[in-house]
């Protein structure tokens, strides 16, 4: 820097400033920078701070069966492989794929496995998840039984000769029920069988499910690591030791031709940038608002795990590193009519379906996410039609509260 | 909108978020060029995406709400933004402009506007006495940036607004530093805003941009006719990327400062560090100042090495922190603006502004601030 002068090297050429070591150093780093940083490295070819959106279906070949690592994006792109980096970096695994919603990263997950096999999947589970599951049965073969997986020895007892995937989801939807992540871990790892966990209500930032031993995790990245309701996508990440299964990941997202655009890649690492900040406030106003809903004489049950009143409390305090921002809640006056007046009246929370996006969200969840299961199974589980289920958003917390506060008493 | 809504949730719900049509929350990027007419000319208020576009409508009335004014006006850069507010004069005006103004300012007025017979006077603005005595008869219009950039030093927006009003001319407010979540010009008294949106507003490094935002129509009209007729105007999928910013804008402008006020604090006790510029320091000679007008001191913090050869040695060793130019993305920048920013200044103005080279600015990013703290460490260390 002896003069104004610039010089301007060939595209590519090597840093020598301090950043050029970052990428070794991540792993070590916490949240907010990884959040920051995960597959953010300076572009090698101009040191552009934001990633290039590398649009393209195919790659000029270098030579004969010569790439520099990409041949064609449905197999591979380089803005996704960043995304894919990130969020292996953010949940602790050694690679992860990324697909064009989260449904298709569910059908990865089950294609992983062979024509007659045997699933355990939480009776109270997505209600995608539960029609894909059905629908394997008729097409792949795939047999499905949905249990209460809260009691790790009834899983266990479930258990079949031919059970090759355990399928967890934890805190459940809309219930917030949790699954104990350690005690399935441990009676997977005995009979050798896969355990895959739905984090998208939570996040890496509020739970690794990897730390407790599961191999895989799944994430609607539509929702909170994307975050602004403006992307549908899907991940799979596999934990350390399971190379194996990663390698079997990828090449079925390009087999299966479910992998990501490049924008959307681009758009979901952008919304990983402030997954921290995000998740933080998120968090703040969902303890806010469960404190008030508990104490509002027009609600029946509060379910959060935050409160110290939710029967798994302490294994949210032991399991998660936050209590997330999804809550639901019973009007003690269930009727359609009492439901129909609180969700008109309601301002900020807008009646849509999905979740985890900055904006506050609110849904009757035995009309909308969970219609696709019998009425039968929704009564067995306890999703009643007086239900109402809260994405809360990141808005002042003060403006929620009122809002929530005038659409009971109206 | 209701007004008297909370900063937070007031980014994130503008009235103008929610689409029309079909109720997608997320506001369609209308890429199109052009609109369909009847022969008599009619339109659904669109004809040309330079005149107006449905996507950087949206962006451009979201952001006047969060300016508190009347008409919100985007642009392809900051610079664009800050060039049709100028060509809104006319030849022979002139313009009271403060002395440590970002470099790209300096140049437009310098090197451009000059040209077309607009003269300018650079007066230290945080200095009410100064801006009093530089007003001529053909005085149009005062620009102030604060906090300046990147010396920090803010000046009063009130009373400035006071001395405007009395001579009849405008005031124009660079509030890129601050952003409306921190600071409202208009509600101090200034008739127009300008930002390079490109910094805090997008916050993510991805999108250039610039954004107008005047206290009247009549001046929005101006302004407007002005875009359309120079075109400097912003792409709908930019906008779009400008909007998406918004929603966030809240939880990074307070990671960031919550960031900066460590890193100032800490800074000023760490060997090899001479002075540290910002104006939540209660030894910043504007702090009650910077505390009554603003509701925050914001993410940028400069200060400077005892030597140049360590402030290069310390530049090229930062590993998390980033050598760039720009401003007020997620990520940590840093630079010297002695060489880069402010280039364009003549050396001898560099240096009685105090911007010497070794002096280092730095854009707080929202990472951990720890990390940050062992970074600049490690890079100040083995001399």
């Amino acid at each position: 820097m002896a003069s104004n002068e610039f010089t301007i090297l060939a595209p590519g050429s090597p840093g020598v400033m301090g950043w050029a070591g970052r990428s070794g150093q991540l792993a070590g780093t916490g949240l907010g920078t990884q959040c920051v940083h995960g597959g953010a490295a300076p572009d090698p070819a101009y040191g552009a701070v934001a990633a290039p959106i590398y649009e393209t279906s195919t790659f000029a070949l270098l030579d004969i069966c010569t790439s520099a690592g990409f041949e064609y994006t449905r197999s591979g792109n380089p803005t996704r492989a960043r995304l894919e980096e990130a969020i292996a970096l953010l949940e602790g695994g050694c690679g992860a794929i990324c697909t064009s919603s989260g449904m298709s990263a569910v059908l990865a997950v089950i294609s992983l496995l062979e024509h007659g096999s045997h699933v355990l999947c939480p009776m109270d589970c997505y209600g995608g998840t539960f029609r894909t599951l059905e629908h394997a049965r008729r097409v792949h073969g795939l047999e499905t039984t949905f249990l209460d997986m809260t009691d790790p020895e009834a899983v266990r007892a479930a258990i079949q000769p031919n059970t090759r995937l355990i399928w967890a989801e934890t805190p459940s939807n809309p219930l917030l029920r949790l699954l104990d992540l350690a005690a399935l871990a441990r009676v997977a790892q005995r009979q050798d069988i896969l355990l895959a966990v739905d984090n998208t209500f939570l996040s890496p930032v509020l739970q690794r499910p990897l730390d407790w031993g599961a191999d895989l995790v799944f994430h609607s990245t539509t929702k909170y690591l994307n975050g602004h309701s403006d992307v549908v996508g899907g991940a799979v990440v596999a934990a350390q030791g399971r190379r194996d299964l990663l390698q079997r990941l990828a090449t079925l997202n390009m087999s299966l031709g479910t992998s990501q655009s490049p924008h959307d890649c681009a758009l979901v690492l952008r919304g990983l940038k402030t997954l921290h900040l995000r998740m933080r406030a998120h968090e703040s106003n969902a303890r806010a608002l469960a404190g008030f809903l508990a104490a509002h004489p027009a609600v029946a049950k509060v379910n959060y795990p935050g409160l110290p009143g939710h029967p798994q409390h302490a294994l949210a305090l032991r399991q998660q590193t936050g209590f997330g921002a999804m809550l639901s809640f019973e009007l003690k006056d269930g009727s359609p009519a009492s439901v129909r007046k609180v969700l008109r009246a309601l301002r900020w929370f807008t009646l849509a379906e999905s979740l985890g996006g900055v904006e506050s969200l609110v849904a009757q969840p035995a009309s909308m996410s969970h219609a696709s299961m019998t009425a039968e199974m929704r009564e067995r589980i306890g999703i009643r039609d007086g239900l109402i289920r809260l994405s809360v958003g990141i808005e002042d917390q003060a403006d929620l509260i009122e809002d929530l506060r005038q659409a009971l008493e109206s | 909108m209701k007004t008297g809504l909370s900063k937070e949730t007031l980014v994130l719900h503008t009235g103008n978020e929610i689409d029309q049509q079909f109720g997608a929350l997320s506001m369609p990027i209308y890429q199109v060029s052009t609109f369909l007419q009847d022969v008599h000319g009619n339109t659904k208020g669109y004809e040309y995406s330079r005149s107006g576009n449905p996507t950087r409508d949206a962006l451009e009335k979201a952001f006047a709400v969060l300016e508190h004014g009347k008409r919100g006006l985007a642009f392809g850069s900051g610079l664009a933004a800050i060039s049709a507010v100028f060509m809104c004069f006319s030849s022979g005006d002139h313009f009271i402009v403060s002395n440590v103004v970002y470099g790209g300012t300096f140049r437009l007025l310098t090197k451009i506007l000059n040209r077309m017979g607009m003269t300018v006077s650079f007066v230290d603005t945080s200095d009410l006495g100064a801006v009093e005595a530089a007003v001529t008869p053909q005085t149009k219009a005062v620009f102030v940036e604060t906090p300046t950039n990147p010396m920090m030093a803010v000046s009063d927006i009130r009373a400035i607004a006071a001395i405007c009003r009395k001579g009849g001319f405008r005031l124009v407010v660079d509030n890129t530093f601050m952003t409306p979540y921190w600071q409202n010009p208009l509600l101090l008294g200034a008739d127009i805003v300008v930002h390079s949106a490109t910094k805090y507003l997008g916050g993510h490094s991805d999108v250039l941009a610039g954004l107008v935002v005047t206290a009247t129509e009549e001046l929005g009209e101006e302004v407007h006719f002005s875009q359309k007729a120079m075109g400097g105007v912003l792409g709908p999928q930019d906008s779009w990327l400008l909007m998406r910013g918004f929603k966030t804008l809240a939880v990074r402008m307070e990671q960031h400062e919550r960031n900066a006020n460590v890193l100032a604090q800490w800074l000023g006790t760490q060997p090899g560090i001479e002075k540290v510029f910002y104006p939540g320091l209660a030894s910043h000679p504007q702090h009650r100042l910077a505390k009554e007008q603003a509701g925050g001191f914001g993410g940028m913090i400069s200060f400077e090495l005892v030597t140049p050869e360590l402030a290069e040695h310390f530049l090229s060793r930062l590993k998390l922190i980033s050598l760039a130019i720009s401003l007020g993305g997620v990520e940590s920048l840093i630079c010297l603006p002695a060489k880069t920013t402010h280039a364009s200044f003549p050396p001898e103005l560099l240096r009685s502004l105090g911007i010497n080279d070794r002096l280092v600015r730095f854009s707080v990013g929202i990472e951990n601030v720890a990390e940050l703290q062992e970074d600049i460490e490690q890079a100040m260390a083995n001399q």
